[in-house]
């Protein structure tokens, strides 16, 4: 089911006053999240978040057609390495 | 014959189901615009007089988004999606279910036929 329109997208208040703070001072740094449910709004854009996806930190350059979307959306939290062959079974022993 | 949007309507059939033939257009949408037209949706598409056929194709033409401009539209929207990285986009190209269904089986339609993997040789 989708969210109320009466509250308005979800925004991670650490995440937006971080981001806020930066576009005050007209800086551009990584901001690590761990807050993929925040929704993007248009004040990112142009900045880059490390998107946690479980295990690491991924780098999302914010476009302006991203707007909208979840952050989480952009940082895989699976990695499919194939199904049979030699190098499938290479790979699952890596992980 | 009436020709609605570059599609030939089904002559023997009734003008709700007859208009559902164009792409874009549902049972829900035809009855609109047979209502908003002032055309029976029990006439036969046949029977349709060239004032009614001139009058639908003016209203689809004006208030729907049909047959190529709206699969033009569709692409748009999942080209979107995998020009911008994101998950969704990422399973609209991989051929796999978009909204979180599972694919440990099913998820055939997707997916396609199915397509055997060699087991383990010892």
């Amino acid at each position: 089911m989708a969210r109320s329109i009466k509250k308005g997208p979800y925004i991670d208040p650490n995440l937006d006053s971080k981001i806020n703070k930066l576009n005050e001072e007209n800086k551009k740094v990584v901001v690590k999240t761990w807050a993929r449910r925040c929704t993007i709004p248009p004040e990112f854009v142009g900045h880059t978040i490390a998107v946690h996806n479980g295990i690491k930190f991924i780098p999302v350059y914010i476009s302006e057609n991203m707007v909208g979307h979840k952050l989480g959306e952009f940082s895989p939290t699976r990695t499919f390495r194939g199904h049979g062959g030699k190098l499938a079974e290479r790979m699952t022993k890596i992980r | 014959m009436a020709r609605i949007a570059g599609v030939d309507l089904p002559k023997n059939k009734r003008v709700i189901i007859g208009l559902t033939y164009i792409y874009g257009i549902g049972k829900t949408s035809s009855q609109k615009i047979c209502n908003e037209c002032g055309v029976d949706v029990n006439t036969r598409v046949q029977d349709l007089s060239e004032d009614a056929v001139t009058k639908i194709r003016k209203k689809i033409q004006d208030e729907y988004k049909v047959e190529g401009a709206l699969k033009t539209e569709i692409n748009m929207n999942i080209k979107r999606l995998m020009d911008i990285n994101s998950v969704r986009g990422y399973r609209h190209h991989r051929g796999l279910p978009v909204h979180g269904q599972r694919t440990k089986t099913n998820a055939r339609t997707r997916k396609g036929r199915k397509r055997l993997v060699g087991g383990k040789k010892k």
